[in-house]
C-alpha cells in the first residue's frame, strides 16, 4: 500500500515544476518549490522503496486512495509552509497549509488566507494553488492509472473507490484507456476555457483576464474547484467573462463518460440519460428561482456584484452563475452572496445540497442519488400500502439494483450524519475559542461547503472571505471533512472499520 | 410426402394422427413401448429408439424425408435431432421449443440450429390468450410472420362508431392497412372514399397493436381498453409472456407469482405490470385485492389443479371472463364444462400450428375468408421473382388481379406498404387476394 502511495506521491511532486517555472519567470519563489520537489520526491522515492504486496485486495484499494489522497494533501502543502515562512502570509503556518492544500486537491475552494493578492503571495504560491485543484478535479486515481501501467491491472478496483458516484463506468476494455479517455476530454476543456478567456483578453473585452488568468481559471473551473488568485474571484473580470465560466461550470457538473459517448457519434447515450436531463432540468429551474428573486429584491445591493433588483442582465446573471458555481460545488463567485436576504441565502443553501452528477468533477450527494433515493423511498411508500406488490426501482427504464439501492441509503444517511455532527462541533468549538463567531446557519454552511467540497460558506466564511480565523481544532476537523467528501465519506470510513476489524 | 415424427407425446401423436391419412409418416420414440402402442393406433411406422442418432434417423428413413418435425418435450432434443437430420438430408425441419431464447436466436438467423421453422409453444400459447383477450369483436383473426403482422375481420355493428364513416377516416391507424370489404357476400377492394356501412365485414391487416387500437374504434363496448383490469395469475413464461404481450397492446395487467425470486425478475423485466408475490389460492388475498371486480383473469400456473381452483374462484367472485391454461388436453373440455369460458392447452395449440403449416406449400400461412371467397396470403419474395425490385403501385396497376398488400416484414420488421415501398427479395409480403387469383399471385413470388 504505502509503496504504491509512494509513487503516486512522486509523481504528483513533479507537476511542482509548473509553479517552478512559474516561479522563475516572475522570480519569486523558485527556491522554495524547488526545495519543496526536492523534500516531496524524495519522500516519495523512499515510500516506493517499502515492500508491498503487488496484488492489491478491495481493502488494500481503499486504503490506498484514501492515504494517496492524504499524502498528496500533506505533500502539496510543503511548498505552502516554505514559501510562506517567516513572511506575514498565514499559509506559513501548518495547519493554513495542509487546510489550503486539501481544499485545494479535494476541488473544494475553501482559503484559508484572508488576503489573496499577490503583495502577500507570489504568482508561484497562487499557480499552485489553481494546480493542485486541476490534479484533484479529474482525480489523481484516474490520473495515475492513465499514466502508470503497474497501476493498470488494479486500476479498476482503485478508480471505483475514488469515482463519484455509485459505481464506476468503464468506457473500454482496458482501464488505463477509459481513464486517458476521461482525462483528455478534461484537458480538451480546460484547453478551449483557457483559450476563450485568453482572447477575450486579448480582444479587449476582459481587461483583467491575462494569460496568467486565463490559466489560473482554466485550471480550476472544470475541476469544479473554485480557487482564484483574485481576490474578489470571478467578480474581478468583466461581465462577458463573466457569463464565459456559465457553461464550463455547467460541464463540470456532468458526467464525464457522457462526453466520450457524444465523441463516439452516440450523442442518444448522452441527452437520453436521466441524471443529465434532471441536472440540466435543476440548474435551469434553481438558476430561473434564483435570478427571479433577485429581480424583485432578494438581495440588498452589495460592494460585490452590485444592484440586482430591477436589473434584468445582472439579476440573470447573478442568479445563473451562483447556480451554476454552487450546486455542483464549484464555488466561483460574482457577488457576496453571504450578505443577501436569508431568503435567497437559504436557497442558495438547498441548492448546495444537490451536487453534481455522478462521474463528473463535482461534490455533494449528487443527482443520481437523490433520484435513486426518491424512487425508493416512494417505493417504501408505495409497498407499505400494497404488501404484495413486487417493484424494482427504476431509472431511465434500467432496473436499479438492491444493494446499490442500500449503498445510496448508506450514504446519504453518513452524509447527512457526518455533515450534522461536524457543523455542531464547528458550532462548538468556534464559540469556544476567540477569532470569529458563527451563528447557528453559518456553522451549517460552513459544515455543508466543506464536506460536499463546495467552499464558500456563509457570513464571515462566505466567498469573498476566509476560513484563517477559525481556531486549528476546526480546520483540522475541516481537513478531514473534506478529504472524506472527496473520496465519498465510504472508502475512508470503511478503512476505520476494516482496521478494528484486524484487532 | 414422407414425413418423420421424433417424439410421440401428446404433440406429436396429434400431429402424426392428423397427417396419416395423406401423407407416408414415420414417428419416432425414445419409449419402445409407446412406439410399439402407437403402432396400432395410428396408421404409420413406429420406431423405438433416440431419435437424435443418426442411426435412428436413418432407420427412419430421414435422408429422404420432405420433412422432419422434432416434437418432443425437451428443447435441447429437439434442436439436436433437427441438426442430426440436416446431416442427413434436406427435409424440411421443423422444430418445437419452450424457451424464447432459442426462437430468438432462430429469428436472428434462420437456419441456426438446422431447424426452418420453429414453434415456440409458451409463446404461441401467450399470443393466443392475448388474441382472445385482445379482440372478443373480430369474426376471425390470424398471426402472420411469426406474430409481427395481424390480419383481423370485424363486422360492423349498428352501433359501431365507424359505421358510416369511409375508409380513410376509420383507418388512422400508422401502420394498419384496410385490405377488404365484404358486402352482402360480395368482395370490394376499399379506396380512401369507399364508405363503410352496417353489416360490411372490414378486413384490416397491420401490427397487433394497431389491430388492437382499430378493434377498439370498432367495437368498444366489447374490445376491452387500458382501463380494464386484466389479472394474470401465474409468472409462468406463458403468464410472463402474456403480460409481456399485454403491455405491448398499452394495457397495464396485474401479475401473481409465488416464489419471490420469479417475482422479482418478473417485475424487473415487466415494467407496465404490477407484480404481486403472494399465493393465487388465497381467497381473502384475491377479495382484497379487489381480483373479483377484474374484467379478465387468466389462469397461468404450473398445475392444472390450482389453475382450475383459482378459475372456479374467480368466477364465483364474478369475474367476467376467466381464460385457463390446461397443461393436459384431457381436461380442456372440462375446465369449459364448468363455466370457464376458454380453455387453452399448450400442446394443442403447437400441434395446431405444426399441422396448419405443413399443410401450406408455397405460400408460407394463408387464412380463408368468407366462404373462400379471398385469401390472405403470406408470400417470401425469392430472387428474381416478378415482385421483387418494383414499386407496390407499379406492380397494381400492371396486374389484372384484384389484389392489396397489407403488410411487409424485412429482417423481422414492420414495413407499412405504401405506392412508393420497393419490394426486395427475403421480403415476407402479407397479402389480400381473391381466391380464384390465388394461384396467380401465388405464381410470381
Amino acid at each position: 500500500m504505502l509503496s504504491y502511495t509512494g509513487t503516486i506521491v512522486k509523481i504528483l511532486s513533479a507537476s511542482m515544476a509548473v509553479p517552478l517555472v512559474v516561479g522563475l519567470i516572475y522570480g519569486e519563489d523558485a527556491l522554495a518549490f524547488a526545495v519543496s520537489m526536492t523534500i516531496a520526491v524524495a519522500l516519495g522515492a523512499g515510500m516506493e522503496r517499502l515492500h508491498d504486496d503487488p496484488d492489491l485486495g478491495p481493502r488494500d484499494a481503499l486504503a490506498v486512495v484514501s492515504l494517496a489522497w492524504f499524502a498528496a494533501a500533506v505533500v502539496g502543502a510543503i511548498p505552502y509552509v516554505i514559501a510562506g515562512h517567516g513572511t506575514a502570509s498565514a499559509l506559513g503556518h501548518p495547519v493554513n497549509a495542509l487546510f489550503e492544500s486539501m481544499s485545494g486537491f479535494t476541488t473544494t475552494g475553501a482559503t484559508a488566507t484572508a488576503e489573496i493578492s499577490f503583495e502577500r503571495h507570489s504568482h508561484a504560491v497562487l499557480m499552485w494553488r489553481q494546480l493542485t485543484q486541476w490534479l484533484g478535479g479529474m482525480g489523481i486515481i484516474v490520473l495515475m492509472v492513465a499514466i502508470l501501467p503497474q497501476l493498470a491491472v488494479n486500476g479498476a478496483e482503485l478508480m471505483k473507490s475514488e469515482a463519484p458516484g455509485p459505481g464506476l463506468q468503464k468506457l473500454t476494455p482496458r482501464i488505463a484507456e477509459t481513464a486517458r479517455a476521461l482525462w483528455l476530454i478534461y484537458m480538451g476543456f480546460t484547453a478551449a476555457l483557457v483559450a476563450i478567456l485568453f482572447l477575450l483578453g486579448l480582444t479587449g473585452l476582459a481587461p483583467e483576464m491575462d494569460l496568467y488568468n486565463a490559466i489560473a481559471h482554466g485550471f480550476s473551473t472544470l475541476p469544479t474547484g473554485g480557487f482564484s488568485p483574485q481576490a474578489e474571484s470571478i467578480a474581478a473580470f468583466s461581465p462577458i467573462a463573466q457569463w464565459v465560466f456559465v457553461p464550463f461550470m455547467v460541464i463540470a457538473g456532468v458526467n464525464f463518460a457522457l462526453f466520450w459517448f457524444l465523441l463516439r457519434d452516440e450523442p442518444r447515450r448522452m441527452f437520453d440519460n436521466t441524471e443529465f436531463r434532471v441536472y440540466l432540468g435543476l440548474v435551469t429551474g434553481f438558476a430561473a428561482v434564483l435570478a427571479i428573486g433577485l429581480f424583485y429584491g432578494g438581495a440588498p445591493a452589495t460592494e460585490i456584484g452590485g444592484i440586482t433588483q430591477g436589473i434584468t442582465e445582472n439579476a440573470l446573471r447573478q442568479g445563473i452563475f451562483q447556480v451554476a458555481s454552487l450546486m455542483n460545488s464549484t464555488g466561483f463567485a460574482t457577488a457576496d452572496f453571504a450578505q443577501w436576504d436569508t431568503q435567497t441565502r437559504f436557497f442558495l443553501l438547498f441548492v448546495m445540497f444537490v451536487g453534481g452528477s455522478a462521474g463528473s468533477t463535482g461534490g455533494g450527494i449528487k443527482v443520481i442519488r437523490w433520484l435513486i433515493v426518491a424512487k425508493a423511498l416512494y417505493r417504501e411508500l408505495y409497498t407499505t400500502a400494497n404488501p404484495e406488490v413486487v417493484r424494482p426501482v427504476r431509472l431511465g427504464g434500467e432496473v436499479v439494483d438492491e444493494d446499490v439501492i442500500r449503498g445510496i441509503m448508506a450514504f446519504t444517511l453518513l452524509y447527512f450524519l457526518l455533515f450534522a455532527l461536524a457543523a455542531v462541533f464547528i458550532e462548538i468549538d468556534t464559540s469556544r475559542a476567540a477569532g470569529v463567531t458563527l451563528s447557528g446557519t453559518e456553522a451549517f454552511a460552513a459544515s455543508l461547503a466543506t464536506i460536499g467540497n463546495i467552499g464558500p460558506g456563509l457570513g464571515p466564511l462566505g466567498p469573498f472571505g476566509s476560513y484563517e480565523l477559525l481556531p486549528d481544532t476546526s480546520k483540522i476537523l475541516m481537513i478531514g471533512l473534506m478529504w472524506i467528501g472527496r473520496l465519498e465519506i465510504v472508502p475512508v470510513l470503511a478503512l476505520f472499520v476494516a482496521g478494528f476489524d484486524d484487532r | 410426402m414422407h414425413v418423420v415424427v421424433i417424439g410421440a407425446g401428446e404433440v406429436g401423436t396429434s400431429i402424426a394422427a392428423s397427417l396419416a391419412s395423406d401423407h407416408e409418416v414415420v414417428v419416432v420414440d425414445v419409449d419402445p413401448d409407446r412406439a410399439e402402442q402407437l403402432k396400432y393406433e395410428l396408421d404409420v411406422l413406429t420406431i423405438g429408439g433416440d431419435g437424435t442418432t443418426s442411426e435412428i434417423q436413418t432407420a427412419a428413413d430421414v435422408g429422404r424425408a420432405d420433412m422432419v418435425i422434432a416434437c418432443t418435450d425437451d428443447d435441447q432434443t429437439n434442436l439436436v435431432a433437427c441438426g442430426t437430420a440436416k446431416t442427413l438430408g434436406d427435409g424440411f425441419t421443423i422444430a418445437r421449443v419452450k424457451s424464447t431464447d432459442f426462437l430468438r436466436t432462430w429469428e436472428g438467423n434462420e437456419g441456426a440450429f438446422g431447424v426452418d421453422f420453429m414453434v415456440c409453444t409458451d409463446l404461441l400459447t401467450a399470443e393466443n390468450i392475448v388474441r382472445v383477450i385482445g379482440l372478443p369483436a373480430a369474426v376471425d383473426v390470424d398471426p402472420f410472420a411469426g406474430g409481427l403482422v395481424q390480419m383481423a375481420e370485424f363486422e360492423i355493428a349498428a352501433d359501431s362508431p365507424v359505421a358510416g364513416q369511409t375508409v380513410s377516416e376509420a383507418d388512422r391507424f400508422e401502420s394498419l392497412t384496410f385490405v377488404g370489404l365484404f358486402r352482402d357476400g360480395e368482395m370490394i377492394i376499399p379506396r380512401g372514399d369507399t364508405d363503410i356501412g352496417v353489416g360490411d365485414r372490414a378486413v384490416v391487416i397491420g401490427s397487433p397493436e394497431s389491430v388492437q387500437s382499430f378493434a377498439t374504434d370498432v367495437a368498444p363496448e366489447t374490445t376491452p381498453d387500458r382501463a380494464d383490469e386484466i389479472v394474470v395469475v401465474g409468472g409462468s413464461e406463458i403468464g410472463y409472456q402474456t403480460a409481456r404481450l399485454l403491455e405491448e397492446r398499452d394495457f397495464k395487467p396485474r401479475l401473481i407469482e409465488q416464489d419471490p425470486d420469479r417475482a422479482r425478475w418478473l417485475a424487473e423485466n415487466l415494467p407496465n405490470t404490477v407484480v404481486m408475490e403472494h399465493d393465487a389460492t388465497d381467497t381473502e388475498f384475491l377479495t382484497r385485492e379487489h381480483v373479483d371486480e377484474a374484467d379478465i383473469v387468466v389462469t397461468a400456473l404450473r398445475s392444472d389443479e390450482k389453475n382450475l381452483l383459482i378459475s372456479v374462484l374467480a368466477k364465483r367472485l364474478g369475474v367476467d371472463r376467466v381464460i385457463a391454461v390446461v397443461d393436459s388436453p384431457d381436461y380442456v373440455t372440462v375446465f369449459e364444462e364448468i363455466g370457464i369460458d376458454i380453455a387453452i392447452n399448450p400442446r394443442t395449440v403447437t400441434a395446431e400450428e405444426i399441422t396448419r403449416f405443413t399443410y401450406e406449400s408455397v405460400a408460407e400461412n394463408i387464412a380463408v375468408l368468407e366462404n373462400d371467397q379471398a385469401e390472405v396470403l403470406e408470400l417470401e419474395l425469392t430472387e428474381g421473382c416478378g415482385l421483387v425490385g418494383r414499386p407496390i403501385s407499379e406492380i397494381v396497376a400492371e396486374s389484372d388481379v384484384r389484389f392489396v398488400i397489407g403488410a411487409i416484414t424485412r429482417n423481422h420488421e414492420l414495413v407499412t406498404p405504401r405506392g412508393d415501398t420497393v419490394l426486395q427479395a427475403g421480403d415476407h409480403v402479407i397479402l389480400l387476394v381473391e381466391s380464384d387469383s390465388v394461384n396467380d399471385i401465388a405464381s410470381m413470388a
